[in-house]
């Protein structure tokens, strides 16, 4: 097929202090094709999207679109050259309507003023498109993420775009909606629009693309006929490992018999999940698993105090406690590293050592400083332990890389010596060694008698790390899966809701 | 679904039973109180504040704020008093105070958007250097003496009523309604005043939009800086004098009207018709102070009070819808 | 320990160096001129530091607020609140019981401006009010209660003791001086001694991470807010002695501008983190002299506000990282133009 290139993007380099995000990259998309955009989290996806909508200003390259040479510098731009984009996270504006969502910037106008009779006609008729009879002249706010992130798709469809960017879009959707997204991403491609997906699944690359494109940290892999590349081959170019070496290291290790209970939920809620209950023990890394928003974070927010728990029980060590704020869990001997490292995890602009002690001086009380002298054996003890790249303890921590963030986040919580570790997403988006680094050191910390959850998207280090798997659907913990019990398949089947009979 | 939007727009419906209470309430205590003179009053003493008001709400709206207003409304009064002593025609200055007002209005946004400085700082600057600036050009009050501005400040539609009664509304008072009818169209039916809206609604939503946020910001700011000297100007017709001390606080009077009015401080939600609302409510507040024969600063206390209480709807409004999202 | 050139105070303090040269060098040596009067020193510099105290001590409390990236502009009217109680109750006007007793005076002056300083902490930390709108509150309303407390007069007061204050002297150094002293030293023992300096930082820089690294934030915005309040009160005192009196219509009046300008040339980000208090203490006598200077030249003391924002414009911009990063954009630019 003599197929027209509407998009080129060559040689694209982009750096962000301290790290390379892009180096030599190259993507290319044909009129009228679903073209894949695969790599592992932190391969430089999100980065790549971000250079050709605008957000981002690459360092190095060239993007062509119908074989002219253009300069994107913001997203308007973008849209001007007709590339239109969803986002991962919904980037629409609560306190407007619907259809005033799907149409601001671009509002019909009738003798130089907005049309809204026009406005809601339109907006109707499009979600008609999606089985969406909702209310349009309602607030966004009132509707649910799955639905905004459709009305957030039907806005870029009915941009009129060459160039359609769906980044995730899939993965607060439901089956029959994405089947919906499906059949309209067919059908705009049958009109010889150029779209470029970007996710995780890989059986809906299989289903619905033509070619894809592979990252890897941050490095061009290479672009393929999804027809002509394996899945097997298709992992094996994304980590970077031949398809027989994925098996190796994959099995729950840890199989020593769990300790003692340390913590107790019992029936707990908050704003965001109702009657939890589970167990946590000594000596194992217990998994929560479950797909973003089913509630996995929110347990562990629960349990660390960080979000305010409403009704229930919480026992630590047998004992029933209070824990209203994250210093009571601190105190609980209970540790939190949250999945947003950069918000609510590194304080950037202090040093790598007030970074490590403030928890513990959190837990000493604020009234008497920790010393100098103490501060910085404690800093230099960890950077040496858990292998901490760093000229100083004086360093920024802004300055370290993803991985070594996250290294001195985990020295903040062991230097408190915790009996319950809760790691929210340690590994996203660092590179792979540290990531292998880190899953060792937290079942080295397992083996020593420390109690540890473990949560991540990412199925594979699920399976390597814990031996015990909580798998989580709506917000509600659906099955409990031991040892041997633990396979992607047994996972996946609770997830998607069978299976619910080994709880 | 319905209970939601009662929530988004209960701080405007407390505001404006609150306004008929107090009317209500004053005049049954007083006996002139409840004239339509004193409505009248009400938007002839308050259309400089209506005006600066106005342009708050655009600012607010954005989740910015503006609080160099009551500097750049001195400032205006001060310099036209000076070039009109000076003699120019009242023709150029008018326009020219007006241009300046938005000069400098966009100059702040600009600093806004571009070196992305908190708002609050760089309008303080402004703030600082406007008043500073009043007083470069004159630290006593200067009186206007142009036929103009004098035949402004008088020209009047009196009314005669029936029960004996004569209230009036000075022409000026038309320039403030009408800049509010404008506002209210631009926020309503222009391409802009939606873009305002979705600023403020989230920023970072708009510009991935494709809106036009630089111009956004540094529009808002600009129209702040135009509601101020236009205030200003209505402002030197009601006074007849620049003087360079004018107004001091009036940044709040004018935060506070919007926000009575139902305005979020966090943007995306407001009207200003809910920010007039506002307006006439701290003028009833002062009718009564004086009605009482109270210390004037008893205003200032009474709405700050008024302000706080309406700020604490607000957080607990925000409280509620966040706990609804989650839930 | 760090090298000079790479500690907070060294910029402010070379800039504090080079204003007093260049007033050195326009008044021809008679700026550094100080001259022995019954036991008391007098001279300009000595000028700077007695008036200057009051932006020294708003500054100390000004610096913990910025560090965590709020603000507070009611200080001028807590300086208000403060001159017109403890001058009210020295006057006999109010509190008779007190019998116009000075220590008590001062005590509940300081006092109201921790109340004052308390509810600006509620509003900030407990509502989550935006500081700047939370702090307006009070900046507007705070002078309307200094003149309820006033009863709308000028009060105007007759005590040596009260005087003292500000135009008092030990050791041959005026009074202000030591209180601003003492407050830095209780400034520094707080926030050194204590992990109460990390506290504020890691709000300032990052107040989700700080919560959920167990950093009580709410209590301690509380705390920051109270001393800032405290500060202002001492400040309104200092004020209220210098002038024999309390004016609520002028005391402290924009006086906040001055305390963040002295923060902001001290060095401490205005969007919060880092902060040292000697810094600001610096940068205080900068604004001082500064406006000494002026003053000397004769200018009307309002037009100093222009130079003042004129400062805080450069400040402002020098801390911004858009700014700075454009700017070295057009100079490189420059540069390869002028090579090629």
């Amino acid at each position: 097929m003599a197929q027209k290139e509407l998009l080129k993007m060559q040689h694209i380099d982009k750096q962000f202090p301290g790290v390379i995000a892009l180096k030599d990259v190259h993507f290319s998309l044909r009129a009228g094709e679903i073209h894949a955009l695969l790599g592992e989290n932190g391969a430089g996806k999100s980065t790549l999207i971000k250079v050709l909508t605008g957000v981002e200003r690459m360092d190095g390259g060239s993007v062509q679109i119908e074989d002219e040479q253009v300069a994107i510098r913001s997203p308007l731009d973008a849209q001007k050259h007709g590339i239109s984009t969803v986002y991962q996270e919904v980037n629409l504006c609560p306190h407007l309507t619907v259809a005033e969502n799907i149409y601001v910037g671009r509002e019909p106008l009738r003798a130089g003023r907005i049309d809204w009779k026009e406005i809601h006609r339109r907006s109707r008729e499009l979600l008609k498109r999606f089985d969406l009879g909702i209310d349009v002249t309602k607030q966004l706010d009132n509707y649910p993420v799955a639905v905004q992130q459709m009305i957030a798709i039907a806005r870029a469809v009915d941009v009129q775009a060459k160039i359609l960017i769906l980044d995730e879009p899939t993965s607060s959707l439901s089956n029959t909606e994405v089947q919906k997204l499906f059949a309209i991403m067919n059908m705009l491609k049958a009109q010889g629009m150029g779209i470029v997906f970007v996710t995780h699944f890989l059986d809906q690359v299989y289903e619905v693309t033509d070619r894809i494109t592979i990252l890897r940290d941050g490095g061009y892999v290479g672009t393929y006929d999804t027809a002509d590349l394996p899945k097997v081959e298709l992992i094996g170019k994304m980590i970077g490992k031949d398809p027989e070496a994925l098996d190796e290291g994959s099995r729950p290790s840890g199989q020593t018999d769990a300790g003692e209970e340390y913590l107790c939920l019992e029936g707990v809620g908050t704003d965001a999940i109702s009657d939890v209950s589970l167990r946590l023990r000594q000596g194992e890394v217990s998994g929560f698993s479950g797909l973003l928003g089913s509630g996995r974070s929110e347990i562990a927010r629960a349990i660390f105090g960080a979000d305010r728990i409403h009704t229930g029980k919480v026992s630590v060590n047998g004992k029933e406690t209070a824990i209203k704020t994250p210093l009571d869990a601190i105190h609980a001997d209970i540790a939190f590293c949250s999945e947003n490292r950069k918000k609510e995890g590194i304080i950037g602009d202090l040093t790598i050592r007030e970074n490590i002690i403030i928890a513990l001086q959190a837990k000493r009380g604020l009234g008497r400083a920790i010393r100098y002298s103490e501060a910085q054996k404690l800093a230099e003890h960890f950077i040496k332990e858990l292998g901490i790249k760093t000229p100083s303890a004086d360093q920024k921590i802004k300055n370290l890389s993803g991985g070594n963030q996250q290294k001195v986040l985990l020295a903040r919580w062991l230097a408190t010596d915790p009996k319950l570790l809760i790691l929210d997403e340690p590994t996203r988006g660092i590179d792979i060694g540290a990531k292998a680094e880190i899953q060792k050191i937290v079942k080295g910390l397992a083996e020593d008698g420390m109690s540890c959850v473990f949560i991540s998207s990412e199925m594979e280090e699920m399976l390597h790390c814990c031996s015990r798997m909580f798998v989580l659907r709506d917000k509600k913990i659906v099955a409990e899966l031991e040892k041997d019990a633990i396979s992607e398949a047994s996972i996946m089947a609770c997830m998607v809701g069978e299976g619910e009979e080994s709880v | 679904m319905k209970k939601k939007f009662k929530i988004d727009n209960i701080s405007l419906l407390i505001a404006v039973v609150l306004l008929a209470a107090m009317y209500v309430a004053g005049a049954r205590m007083y006996e002139r109180f409840g004239s339509v003179s004193t409505i009248l009053n009400l938007f002839n003493d308050n259309a400089y504040l209506i005006v600066v008001a106005v342009g708050m709400t655009f600012v607010l709206l954005t989740g910015g704020i503006d609080i160099s207003v009551a500097s750049t409304l001195a400032f205006t009064g001060v310099f036209s008093a000076y070039l009109l002593e000076k003699g120019w025609p009242a023709g150029i200055v008018i326009p020219l105070v007006l241009a300046l007002g938005i000069l400098v209005g966009c100059i702040q946004g600009y600093a806004i958007y571009a070196f992305q400085i908190a708002p609050f700082l760089v309008t303080l600057v402004g703030q600082f250097f406007m008043r500073g600036m009043c007083a470069v050009i004159s630290t006593v009050s200067i009186p206007i003496d142009n036929g103009f501005y004098k035949s402004a400040a008088l020209k009047k539609i009196s009314f005669v009523l029936p029960s004996g009664g004569r209230p009036k509304l000075y022409y000026y008072v038309f320039v403030a309604l009408f800049v509010v009818l404008a506002a209210w169209y631009v926020l309503r039916y222009t391409r802009f005043g939606r873009a305002v809206y979705a600023v403020g609604s989230n920023e970072q939503s708009a510009q991935y939009m494709g809106l036009d946020v630089k111009a956004v910001k540094i529009g808002v700011y600009g129209i702040s800086g135009f509601c101020a000297a236009l205030g200003g100007v209505l402002f030197s017709f009601y006074t007849l004098a620049g003087y360079s001390l004018q107004n001091m606080g009036l940044e709040l009077d004018a935060i506070s009207s919007a926000v009575i009015g139902g305005t979020l401080l966090t943007g995306g939600v407001g009207t200003v018709s809910g920010s007039l609302v506002g307006v006439l409510i701290q003028g009833i507040i002062q009718t009564i102070v004086t009605y009482q024969n109270l210390n004037t600063w008893w205003t200032k206390v009474t709405f700050a009070g008024i302000l706080c209480f309406f700020i604490l709807i607000q957080r607990f409004a925000a409280i509620r819808a966040d706990k609804k999202k989650k839930g | 320990m760090k090298r000079l050139r790479d500690r907070m105070e060294y910029r402010p303090l070379v800039s504090l160096l080079v204003i007093l040269l260049l007033c050195g060098i326009i008044s021809g040596g008679s700026f550094f001129k100080i001259s022995v009067v019954d036991g008391h020193l007098y001279g300009r510099l000595l000028d700077i530091l007695r008036n200057g105290s009051r932006y020294m001590i708003l500054a100390v409390g000004m610096t913990m607020v910025l560090a965590t990236g709020g603000t507070d502009i009611s200080v001028g009217s807590v300086m208000a609140i403060s001159g017109a109680l403890a001058c009210s109750i020295v006057d006999r006007r109010i509190l008779l019981g007190l019998n116009g007793n000075v220590f008590a005076a001062v005590v509940l002056a300081l006092g109201i401006g921790a109340v004052c300083g308390a509810w600006n902490g509620f509003l900030v930390a407990k509502l989550k009010v935006q500081p700047i709108v939370a702090t307006l509150i009070l900046m507007t309303a705070g002078r309307g209660i200094a003149q309820l407390i006033a009863d709308g007069k000028i009060v105007t007061i007759t005590s040596d003791a009260y005087y003292h204050i500000s135009g008092g002297y030990i050791a041959g150094l005026p009074v202000p001086m030591y209180i601003a002293a003492l407050m830095l030293a209780l400034a520094l023992l707080l926030t050194k001694k204590t992990a109460f300096g990390l506290a504020v930082e890691s709000i300032g820089v990052n107040a989700d991470s700080a919560r959920l690294a167990g950093i009580a934030v709410e209590k301690n915005l509380w705390l920051i807010y109270v001393f800032c309040g405290v500060c202002a009160a001492l400040a309104g005192l200092i004020e209220s002695a210098g002038i024999k009196g309390a004016d609520c219509n002028n005391c402290g009046l924009m006086i906040e501008m001055d305390g963040i300008l002295a923060v902001a040339i001290g060095g401490t980000s205005l969007s919060g983190g880092r902060f040292s208090f000697v810094s600001s203490i610096i940068g205080a006598l900068v604004v001082q002299t500064i406006t000494t200077m002026i003053l000397a030249f004769g200018v009307a003391p309002e037009v100093i506000r222009v130079f003042k924002a004129l400062i805080v414009i450069v400040v402002c911009l020098a801390q911004s990282p858009a700014f700075m990063s454009r700017l070295k954009g057009v100079l490189d630019k420059k540069r390869v133009v002028a090579q090629g």
